[in-house]
């Protein structure tokens, strides 16, 4: 083709807009993440300010009222708010104090205005005292009691002879404690192992058979050999108590109740006022020595989350290795062998759609399938005993085997998803490289397909595996429990107790922020919990991460 | 072989009825006819159905969906013999090359008629092995495209996949291998490496060397050295002259000079017909076919 007069030549702008230039686009993408940045930045940030300043011991303030009244305690906040109780409406600052002596006052904290109070002094004595029951306790040592006989007088004899003899003391108390909850336990434990092994061969063989009439001979043997092992606990425990008993520490309270405390019911004393930065920081972690390795106690609104800590990463592994093989293959059926067609879509959108069913449909699943269906057949093939001696299922309710299964079905979706998606990103020329090498199907799957596509597989596992370790509904209904100290892992055969119910960090938030019967107490607690679940999402993540990294520079390197 | 002989003697009595046949319409330029949709026949050497074909390509369509991509292709590749397809951009090159091996059956929209066979084994019969068949080929693509492993597991796939794991004859392949691609010095010292990490043309090189290690019967090399420079194109050149009268080799190439200084016969596709076929050095000198000869010559169009 000619053209008779060619066309001129289009004569270009000498100047470029804005929008070639792409400024107006930076701005806003930038602006965008800049504002995701922050706003997920600040919320951490919050959590973690507020989570890891909990067991800072602040200063001791002793606030005097004008009408007399006399406090100990910690400042812990300030507000200014509009007091409308005159008719007139006025500006008001007020102060939160943390009072504690909940036994004396019926207040863990206080609000008091500003106008109220006369002075506020740090004194040199002010003591906070955790005890085992009851909350804390703010006051001046008095003195240390045997009984009748007093020990040690005054403010400055008294602490020191409560530091010199207070491990040894609450040394014996934790000994007594855990022969009470572990050994009993332990032996609680075998006396019903006898008494089901009996109960068993009435089911299986009747009453008049050899194996029931020997299972009931063992059971005595146990009862025998159980009950000669418990009086030697009660023993052990009764000299430890025996040796703890009678002594206390007596203390005053600002406003003048005098009080005795149990030497071997307190926790930890401390004197912020007098306390050095180093010895301040000397409390502050043996408080979170407390927390991350102690159980509970107060209804979880004090000491330590380790069983929660436990399930929490137990439960999250158990999850990613339960969910990783079911998605991926899954994902391979879908994606290398599955006929491409109505059918493959369809089951893709069903998938999606899965991603967006509420949790705690989950939960009701998991729950009426796992626990009543399956658990329930299992108890019903081999913990039958149980069932008809106790009424008490094993595997027919909730625990971490059940909890895990619903939450890996719950985070299948994403599983399934991500693994496609890496499943695609893989070359065809790869796969067909692997084919002209004469490679069958499977083999180019397991030596191609899938090293390369396991960076792209471990991001679905991180991001399922961040969902369900912070998912708490449908945990409520499979096994989390308020309090479980047992974990399900321990020295009784077999060991490894899958059925066992488990503490969630993700639903001690919950239960301790929103269920607590004091729910102002438990608040630094809440913060310290969510840091705490925070950083072990976290952590698990940037473990992951590492691995596929460390993956990523195996098999998909950069090459121009 | 006498069935064999008997086909290739079939084919040319095909091939000269249909020579006579365009000979009835002497005005008609071949390739417009093509493009108008007519059936052309393409004009065969007799040097070439003298020789003992390795594999015989047989009146072979090819669909891509409703589109058709070949046309009734048939064309003997002699044994032990370096044979090169050119033709233009698009004509489906890659397409027969890929039919070969069957690699088109991962392609769900692929219908054939027609057959091949390799040494006599028909290759689309229901009853052949896909997987047998791929070992006794090996392929280069027109892309690199090696392996997310080291280069030494690049280059001893095949054998690893045939359950291959003593190290020492490993060890040999892949030297031999790395050395026939020439790539041997430069890969030499980082076999454990990534073989992603190689350049585009040492990658090229690599999925040589590992499209040879496992010793085929024949080489399918789609435009081997397009990704190359001169003085690797030259290497790989100098490597399928050593493999010729070992290898039957089957080349794509858009470069005449290397078209007529590496192979022994040069087939001419065009929209996915077969135009002409026939020893290189009278493809390139006395063709059969002015458009042949325009192709080769540079003066398309
Ligand atoms: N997967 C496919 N689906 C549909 N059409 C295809 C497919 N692959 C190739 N084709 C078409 O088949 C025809 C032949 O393609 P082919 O790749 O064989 O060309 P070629 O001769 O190798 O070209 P080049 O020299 O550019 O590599 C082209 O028209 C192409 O568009
Ligand atoms: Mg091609």
């Amino acid at each position: 083709m000619n053209f008779k007069t060619p066309r001129p030549r289009r004569l270009r702008s000498a100047h470029s807009s804005l929008n070639a230039h792409g400024e107006a686009w930076v701005w806003l993408t930038g602006g965008s993440l800049a504002l995701a940045i922050a706003m997920i930045t600040g919320l951490l940030l919050f959590i973690m300010i507020r989570g890891a300043s909990t067991f800072w011991p602040a200063a001791m303030e002793l606030v005097e009222l004008k009408d007399g009244r006399a406090v100990l305690g910690e400042i812990t906040g300030r507000e200014d708010f509009i007091d409308r109780s005159n008719g007139t409406a006025m500006h008001v600052a007020r102060k939160l104090v943390r009072t504690a002596n909940f036994d004396i006052t019926g207040n863990h904290y206080e609000w008091f205005d500003e106008g109220a109070i006369a002075s506020t002094s740090r004194p040199e004595w002010g003591t906070a005292v955790e005890r085992m029951e009851g909350g804390r306790f703010h006051g001046f040592p008095l003195r240390i009691l045997d009984k009748e006989r007093v020990v040690a007088e005054g403010a400055s004899q008294t602490w020191q002879a409560f530091q010199e003899m207070h491990p040894a003391a609450r040394k014996r108390f934790r000994e007594a404690l855990w022969i009470d909850r572990h050994d009993r336990g332990a032996l609680q434990r075998r006396l019903r192992a006898a008494r089901l092994a009996v109960v068993q061969a009435d089911l299986n063989a009747g009453r008049e058979s050899r194996a029931y009439l020997s299972a009931v001979v063992a059971e005595k043997a146990v009862i025998a050999s159980v009950a000669e092992q418990s009086m030697a606990l009660d023993a052990k425990t009764a000299s430890l108590r025996d040796q703890n008993a009678g002594w206390g520490v007596e203390f005053v309270t600002a406003s003048g109740e005098k009080t005795i405390l149990p030497l071997a019911l307190i926790v930890r004393a401390w004197q912020p006022n007098r306390l050095s930065t180093a010895g301040k920081c000397g409390v502050y972690f043996s408080r979170w020595w407390e927390f991350l390795a102690d159980d509970p106690r107060e209804a979880n609104s004090a000491g330590g989350v380790f069983p929660a800590i436990w399930g929490t990463v137990a439960m999250t592994l158990i999850m990613a290795l339960l969910v990783a093989p079911f998605g991926v293959l899954a994902a391979l059926y879908l994606r290398e062998y599955a006929v491409r067609g109505p059918m493959t879509t369809a089951i893709r959108i069903a998938i999606n759609n899965l991603a967006g069913v509420p949790s705690i449909v989950y939960g009701a699943f998991g729950l009426g399938f796992f626990c009543y269906v399956l658990g329930a057949s299992i108890d019903d093939l081999f913990f039958k005993a149980s069932l008809v001696a106790d009424n008490q299922p094993t595997f027919g309710t909730g625990g971490l085997l059940w909890a895990s299964l619903t939450l890996a079905l719950l985070t299948l979706p994403v599983v399934i998803v991500a693994t496609e998606e890496a499943l695609s990103a893989v070359p065809n020329s790869m796969r067909e490289g692997s084919y002209a090498c004469g490679a069958g199907k499977w083999q180019t799957i397991r030596r191609i397909v899938l090293p390369r596509a396991l960076p792209g597989i471990m991001t679905g596992l991180i991001l399922a595996m961040a969902r369900g370790a912070g998912e708490v509904a449908p945990l409520m209904l499979v096994g989390v429990k308020k309090l479980a100290v047992e974990l399900p892992i321990d020295g009784t055969f077999p060991f490894v107790h899958p059925e066992r119910e488990f503490m969630h960090l993700a639903y001690l938030i919950y239960d301790v922020g929103f269920q607590s019967p004091n729910s102002q107490a438990a608040r630094p607690m809440v913060f310290t919990i969510t840091f705490l679940l925070v950083a072990i999402i976290a952590l698990l993540n940037v473990s992951a991460i590492w691995f596929r990294s460390r993956l990523q520079r195996r098999y998909i390197a950069q090459h121009f | 072989m006498p069935s064999q002989s008997t086909l290739s003697r079939e084919m040319l009595v095909n091939a000269k009825a249909a020579h006579d046949q365009a000979a009835a319409q002497p005005s008609a330029d071949r390739l417009l006819a093509v493009a108008a949709g007519h059936e052309v026949p393409s004009e065969v050497h007799e040097q070439v159905l003298a020789e003992n074909p390795v594999l015989e390509i047989d009146r072979f369509n090819l669909w891509y969906g409703s589109k058709q991509a070949l046309h009734g292709i048939t064309m003997p590749i002699p044994n032990n013999k370096v044979t090169a397809l050119v033709g233009p951009s698009g004509c489906g090159k890659s397409t027969l090359l890929r039919s070969v091996n069957r690699l088109n059956d991962l392609v769900q929209s692929v219908r054939i008629t027609g057959d091949m066979r390799l040494n006599g084994d028909s290759i689309y019969d229901p009853r052949m092995d896909v997987i047998d068949l791929r070992k006794r080929m090996g392929m280069v693509f027109q892309k690199p495209n090696p392996f997310p492993m080291s280069i030494y597991e690049n280059v001893v796939y095949s054998l690893r996949i045939d359950g291959e794991n003593n190290r020492g004859v490993l060890d040999e392949v892949c030297e031999l291998s790395l050395r026939g691609a020439a790539l041997w010095d430069e890969a030499k010292d980082r076999l454990h490496d990534s073989a992603l990490g190689l350049s585009g043309g040492q990658q090229q090189r690599l999925c040589i060397a590992r499209a040879i290690a496992a010793e085929p019967e024949v080489l399918l090399l789609d435009e081997p050295c397009s990704a190359l420079d001169p003085i690797a194109t030259g290497k790989v050149e100098e490597l399928i002259q050593e493999l010729r009268g070992r290898y039957s080799v089957l080349i794509v190439t858009h470069n005449m000079q290397q078209a007529s200084r590496t192979s022994d016969y040069t087939a001419f596709m065009y929209l996915g017909r077969l135009i002409e076929y026939g020893p290189t050095t009278e493809i390139f000198t006395k063709p059969i076919l002015r458009e042949t000869e325009a192709y080769v010559t540079g003066r398309f169009g």
